[in-house]
Parts: structure tokens; C-alpha cells; sequence
């Protein structure tokens, strides 16, 4: 890296990386995705709130309360919540429960393989304060110091109904245009970083997962 | 000029159509596989709102040139397997650009798109992409021996290489239809659309909870969208041409709608009645009896 880009806020340092690694992976910063003309974008968002893929990541306990919702019982699908198995293609990240620091590492790196916009669902006490592993040696107590988190369901574990209801939640924020957290992540990127660094200790990949 | 542009306008009528059909069959076939489990299922017009909320992402991420041409060839030959196709017998608006030949064309394109979308998922680099690539193919070369053979008993046996030869030659009543005076190739052709459809058991593909959704896996934003597009055209497309060489064609859109239904629930029956192949096992099964079906429908209409 020469000198000139090391102070160029476009570019992102990748210090975690080694040397050799770096000409591997994408050094851009991420930019703020801007909505469409008014009429067009409410449409859109209405397609984008009953058409949500969530991502198939289990990432705590609370990813048993997500199975019951496939069922005939409660039939997720009427509500167009499918669940997808890659980032790529998935708008909804669901933390199931609590997240461990060696988790949250990989929480964060499918949150920005995500492509905006892209939602995130806090579920369960324990990534919301802590829960029952707050005072635990390697479990993070509030997810939104990482990521940016659009709907909280308490409870420990909360009812497949509450999880259809903030599914609800979420759906009225979509149409609304308030669910930027994509954008509030990238306008936000350094704090969410240093938090992130902060707790992560072995750092072995780029700033921003492309 | 006028002629190219009535065509064009033909073609683009007729690709609007079998793309809405081929969502409607999509949207349908997930309702009805969610009353046979009891739960009430997605709307129908489910699969509208996935492609256009595919196709309304703000970002995309891109691995390269091939990553970008995977889809398109892939839609390329969705498209090309479709227009070549006559889909709807006498019609001018539905002959497409059927000609003498386009039966030996349509079984290339069926090929190329899953080549075409091979390159640019590999270049993707995602190893699940990897694996499932090397599945579909060796699986796809299986099916198209009974598929292949098939296609050259009706040639054989109508003494064409066109479609529209074939639908005419099929005209004089039910028992003219090729499931009647030629059982043995269409059942080895019926084998080879059910490994075509990817449906259970020959879904290892896709293979949902295996290799999560195979191919694609690294395709995001509209590149995933060019792939769903795709899917409803190809799905029509197969339906069409199986449609065309084993149950006699149809003479207008709504005979041709019933036929392909019933065709695309012969895959969704045994879909949900069969529990997944491994590649090797659907390999053996296709050059098993398929192959041998196929082979006697040959010999019979040489002899």
C-alpha cells in the first residue's frame, strides 16, 4: 500500500489481513444506497416487505423457535418468509439467541454479504441485553454494537406467534421506508468497526465483506 | 421491415405470455404441494413479488466477466429453447420461429444455458457452486441419452426434424398422438423430462439442506433475478416441446395450458412421492431402463 491511499478515507486499510493476502480481496469502502423517486420506492418496498427471505443462520438456541414457523402449524410462507441458505440472496438476518464472539465474527460477515437492503431481527433476550449469558466470558450482550438491528423480540425463547408478529413489525417499517439499516451501518461504519475490532480478537479478514 | 417487425412483435407477445405462465405454474404448484402438507401456502402471486423484489435490490456484487454472462447465457437459452419452439399449432402469433430443423436447435439450447450458467457459477468460486455444477452436469449428460434417443425414434417415425411436422402429423384424434403410436419413446422421453424438471428425486441438483441451492449460490440482485426469469421461461419452454412431441400439441393457448399442466404434475407427483437420487443412483437409473426404452424404440422403427 503506498502512502497516498493510506490516508484515502475510500479505501479501506485491511490491516487484519497479511501483505500477500491483500491484493485478494476488495479494499472499497461501502457507499449509501439511495432510494428511488417516492411513488416508485413505496411500490418496491411493498414487494420488498412480502417477499422476505431470511437467512437460514441458527445462530444461538433460539433458531429452534424458527423451525416450528416451516410447519403446518404456523405456515410462514403465507406471509411470503421463505428461508434462504445463502447471504447473498437472503433481506432478513435473524440472531437467534446469543451470540458468542467467535459467532459474531461470522454474524458479521454474512450481515455484509447481504446486498441492501437488508434487514435484521434481534430475537430472544440474550443478543438484545444479554440475557441469561451477560455476565458470560465469551458471549456478546448487545448485538446492535455490531450490527444495525431494525425489530427486538423479547423473550426467552420467544413463541413462534411473537416471531410472526415482529415479522409484522418489520413489514410495517419496510413500507414505511424506515428500515435503513444498511445505510445507518455504512454511514456509521468506523464506530460499528472499532466495536467489532474491539471484541475480535484474531481479525483474519477484510474490513468490509464484499 | 414490416414482416420483421410483426415478427418481433409476435415474439415479444408470445415471451410475455409463457414468462406469466410459467410464474402462474410456479405460484400454483406451491399452493397446491402446501394443501397436500395442510398449510395454507403462499399466494399465487408469490413468485411476481420474489423477481420483483429480486430485480429491486440496491446492490450487486460482481466476481468477474463470466459471472456476469452465466445468467445471461443462461437466460439465453431459456429464451432460445422457447422461441424456436412452435407453441401453439396453426397459430400465427405462437409459431415462433419454428423451421424444418429446429427440433435437433431446441435440444441444443436445452443444453447450452445449463453450460453457459456452469462457467459463470464457477467463476463465482463458492465450492458448494463447484460440487453442484459437477452434479448437474453429469446428471444432465445421463438424462439426455433417453431424451436423445427418444427424439430420434419421432424422427424415425414421422420421417421429420420439425416440430410443426411432428404436432401435424399428430392431428387425427388421440390415437394419433405419439403417448399411442409410440408408448415405448415417450415414456424414455417422460423419463427425461422428470431428470429435466429437477424435481424430487432427481433434485440433488438444487439439492435444498445439501448443498443450499446448488448453482446459484454466489448469484445475488438482478443477476438472481435474470436466473428466475429464466426458470419460469425454460419451465414453459420444456413443457411446450414435450407437449408438442408426445401429446399431440395444442390448437389453442387454453388446450395448450392444460396439457402442460398436467405434464408438469406428472414431475410434481413423483416429486412429492420419492425421496432424493444421489448422482451416481440417478446416473444408473437413466442409462438403466430410459436408455433401454429408448434403444427399443429405435430398433422397432428401423425394423
Amino acid at each position: 500500500m503506498t502512502k497516498e491511499t493510506k490516508h484515502n478515507p475510500t479505501i479501506l486499510e485491511n490491516n487484519g489481513l497479511q501483505e500477500i493476502e491483500r491484493d485478494y480481496f476488495c479494499d472499497a469502502r461501502p457507499e449509501q444506497s439511495r432510494p428511488l423517486a417516492k411513488y416508485i420506492e413505496k411500490f418496491l418496498n411493498w414487494a420488498r416487505a412480502n417477499s422476505l427471505w431470511m437467512l437460514g443462520f441458527g445462530t444461538g438456541c433460539g433458531a429452534v423457535e424458527l423451525r416450528p414457523l416451516m410447519t403446518a402449524r404456523y405456515d410462514m410462507y403465507r406471509y411470503g418468509i421463505a428461508p434462504r441458505p445463502t447471504p447473498r440472496q437472503s433481506s432478513v438476518f435473524i440472531i437467534g439467541g446469543y451470540a458468542s464472539v467467535k459467532t459474531t465474527k461470522r454474524i458479521i460477515r454474512s450481515y455484509e454479504q447481504m446486498q441492501q437492503p437488508k434487514f435484521v431481527i434481534a430475537l430472544g433476550s440474550c443478543p438484545i441485553n444479554g440475557g441469561m449469558y451477560w455476565d458470560s466470558y465469551n458471549t456478546i450482550n448487545r448485538i446492535d454494537y455490531y450490527i444495525p438491528v431494525d425489530v427486538y423480540i423479547a423473550g426467552c425463547m420467544p413463541r413462534p406467534e411473537s416471531i410472526i408478529a415482529g415479522f409484522d413489525l418489520l413489514k410495517k417499517l419496510i413500507k414505511d421506508g424506515k428500515a435503513e439499516g444498511a445505510n445507518k451501518y455504512i454511514e456509521n461504519l468506523d464506530w460499528y468497526k472499532a466495536n467489532q475490532k474491539k471484541i475480535i480478537k484474531d481479525w483474519n479478514m477484510p474490513d468490509y465483506n464484499w | 421491415m414490416a414482416d420483421i417487425l410483426r415478427t418481433a412483435l409476435y415474439l415479444l407477445i408470445s415471451l410475455f405470455v409463457i414468462l406469466n405462465y410459467g410464474l402462474l405454474l410456479n405460484g400454483l404448484v406451491r399452493k397446491i404441494v402446501a394443501r397436500a402438507h395442510g398449510r395454507v401456502g403462499p399466494p399465487i402471486w408469490q413468485p411476481w413479488i420474489d423477481i420483483l423484489k429480486t430485480y429491486a435490490k440496491r446492490t450487486a456484487v460482481t466476481h468477474g466477466v463470466m459471472f456476469f454472462l452465466g445468467p445471461v447465457f443462461r437466460l439465453a437459452g431459456g429464451l432460445g429453447t422457447y422461441l424456436f419452439i412452435p407453441a401453439i399449432y396453426g397459430s400465427v402469433v405462437f409459431a415462433n420461429l419454428s423451421f424444418s430443423g429446429d427440433v435437433l436447435l431446441v435440444m441444443y439450447f436445452i443444453f447450452f444455458g445449463q453450460l453457459g450458467m456452469a462457467l459463470g457459477a464457477g467463476e463465482g468460486g463458492h465450492p458448494n457452486s463447484a460440487i453442484a455444477v459437477g452434479r448437474g452436469l453429469s446428471q444432465m449428460t445421463s438424462f439426455e441419452v433417453p431424451f436423445a434417443l427418444s427424439i430420434i425414434a419421432l424422427a424415425i417415425q414421422y420421417h421429420s426434424l420439425s416440430i410443426t411436422e411432428i404436432v401435424a402429423a399428430q392431428q387425427g384424434g388421440i390415437l394419433t398422438w405419439t403417448i399411442f403410436t409410440n408408448p415405448l419413446a415417450t415414456f424414455a422421453g417422460l423419463f427425461a423430462l422428470l431428470g429435466m424438471n429437477m424435481h424430487s428425486p432427481f433434485d440433488i441438483v438444487m439439492a435444498p439442506q445439501e448443498v443450499p441451492i446448488g448453482p446459484p449460490t454466489e448469484m445475488q440482485s438482478s443477476f438472481l433475478g435474470i436466473l428466475q426469469t429464466n426458470r419460469a421461461i425454460f419451465l414453459s419452454a420444456k413443457l411446450v416441446l414435450f407437449m408438442n412431441l408426445y401429446i399431440g400439441g395444442a390448437t389453442n393457448i387454453f388446450a395448450m395450458m392444460l396439457k402442460t399442466f398436467m405434464l408438469y404434475m406428472l414431475s410434481v407427483v413423483v416429486g412429492v412421492s420419492f425421496p432424493r437420487f444421489r448422482t451416481e443412483q440417478s446416473i444408473r437409473f437413466f442409462l438403466g431402463i430410459p436408455t433401454l426404452l429408448g434403444i427399443a424404440a429405435v430398433i422397432i422403427f428401423m425394423l
